[in-house]
């Protein structure tokens, strides 16, 4: 079991700076995030654009925003478990919680910190009525273990760089390899699109364009998906196949946080923004893109403010009889759990003869 | 002096609302269904408007005339579903006076 003081869960800007501000108090922070990096969508949705509000930071890349958090937390030493969603959480007697993974992974803390900022990234599952009864039977939306396909029928649906990777990467494995398309035009990195049309070419990938998937057919487990060409019904056909894998990238959802029995409006997170940003229940906090009070603004300086005072709260429930006197970082420096020291360099007196 | 024009905006639920937008605010469509709460916050603009995600998709009913789509917004809905001829995303549509009478449907949200 994992056990640190302050559970963050989401590993976005927000939750970042909140090891930050944890660690001034001498907190420790263990950060959960469902996708595999740090960054939330900053690196997942947009690494490469440019934030022009993030103070005395005329322009910032969000990649290189992540970047320098990540630096600026490194002295704290913060704990991940990354590409895991917590799902369940437990609260025990003496007001600590347990939070659970949907891998099993555990954790234990004395305050839990939802930084979740849109929710979890999942994959975007095509409106296809039936095609949950066929998950784990045939239909998955990632590839885990590239060897369950070997020697098998594979249809890829999609146009990004997952797909046509992940072609690529199966033609050698799988029997066959069946990529579909909406349009004609792929939208991923031009080799691998160079790459797929050169195995197109010689055979070793079937390409069908412009198609969509329409529906499924299986009898409990699938065993053929309905291909429809050219957006035309008369062109439509049965393809027989061991495995569909739809790749339409990711998209964000609260996902379970919303079970936890926390107050939840307009898709967010009720909280005290008089205070110290509490959910209704006490010791869970919730600060950045997922909560939501009067006024609210999704900004990531607002979840840096909302981060900072949050672990004020933090602390006085975690050392209740403890008083805690705010120090400047230029004054007090900081002093890392790895034992570095940064410190405003001290003037030197000397007189002048 | 600033302008405002008329849209008819039908909600996911097949409702039609007339409402008014400011044509100097620098909005976009999605913000207009946005600021006026026609479908529940956080099944919209989730991505903030970069074109990354689809949730602000809509069909174009009447044929007034838009923008060109750029590079984002034509390989996002290559991606996205419920995908019609008439599919723009609200997001990249900026809200000019050109834009009077204006007629959409909000495309379905993706599960």
């Amino acid at each position: 079991m994992i056990t640190t003081d302050i559970l963050i869960i989401g590993a976005g800007p927000t939750g970042l700076f909140t090891v930050f501000e944890a660690g001034l108090l001498k907190l420790k922070c263990h950060i959960i995030d469902a996708l595999p990096q740090p960054g939330g969508q900053l690196t997942e949705l947009y690494p490469k654009k440019p934030i022009y509000d993030i103070p005395a930071f005329p322009e910032v890349l969000a990649g290189d925003l992540v970047d320098n958090l990540m630096e600026q937390i490194k002295p704290f030493e913060p704990g991940f478990t990354l590409g895991e969603r917590a799902e369940d959480i437990e609260k025990l007697e003496d007001g600590s919680f347990i939070v659970t993974t949907n891998l099993g992974t555990q954790h234990h803390a004395k305050v839990i910190a939802i930084a979740g900022g849109l929710g979890s990234f999942e994959p975007r599952k095509p409106p296809l009525s039936n095609i949950s009864k066929f998950e784990n039977k045939g239909v998955s939306y990632m590839i885990k273990n590239p060897d369950d396909y070997r020697n098998k029928d594979v249809v890829i649906a999609g146009g990004g760089d997952s797909a046509l990777d992940w072609s690529i990467f199966l033609a050698d494995i799988a029997s066959n390899v069946t990529l579909i398309h909406r349009r004609n035009e792929f939208r991923g990195a031009l080799e691998s699109v160079d790459k797929v049309k050169e195995l197109k070419d010689s055979g070793k990938i079937k390409l069908i364009t412009p198609a969509e998937i329409i529906d499924i057919h299986g009898n409990g487990r699938l065993d053929a998906v309905m291909v429809r060409k050219n957006n035309n019904p008369d062109e439509e056909f049965a393809l027989e196949t061991d495995y569909f894998i739809p790749l339409f990238g990711l998209t964000p959802k609260l996902g379970p946080i919303a079970n936890w029995g926390l107050e939840i409006e307009k898709n967010a997170i009720k909280v005290n923004n008089a205070l110290d940003y509490q959910t209704n229940i006490p010791g869970i906090y919730a600060i950045g893109d997922v909560n939501t009070y009067p006024g609210k603004l999704k900004l990531i300086l607002c979840g840096f403010h909302e981060a900072t005072l949050m672990c004020q709260s933090a602390y006085q429930r975690i050392h209740p009889n403890k008083r805690y006197v705010m120090k400047y970082t230029t004054v007090g420096g900081v002093t890392g759990f790895d034992g570095s020291k940064k410190e405003a360099p001290k003037a030197v007196v000397k007189s002048i003869d | 002096m600033s302008l405002d024009i008329n849209i008819s905006i039908t909600d996911r639920e097949g409702n039609a609302h007339e409402v008014t937008a400011p044509t100097d605010m620098s909005l976009n469509l999605m913000e207009v269904v946005r600021l006026h709460e026609l479908v529940p916050e956080g099944t919209i603009g989730i991505c903030g408007g970069m074109a990354m995600c689809a949730s602000c998709q809509c069909y174009i009913i009447s044929d007034t005339a838009l923008p060109d789509m750029e590079y984002e917004e034509e390989a996002m809905l290559a991606e996205a579903f419920y995908v019609k001829d008439n599919s723009r995303l609200g997001c990249q549509i900026p809200i000019t006076p050109d834009l009077e009478g204006l007629k959409i449907e909000m495309a379905p949200e993706e599960m």
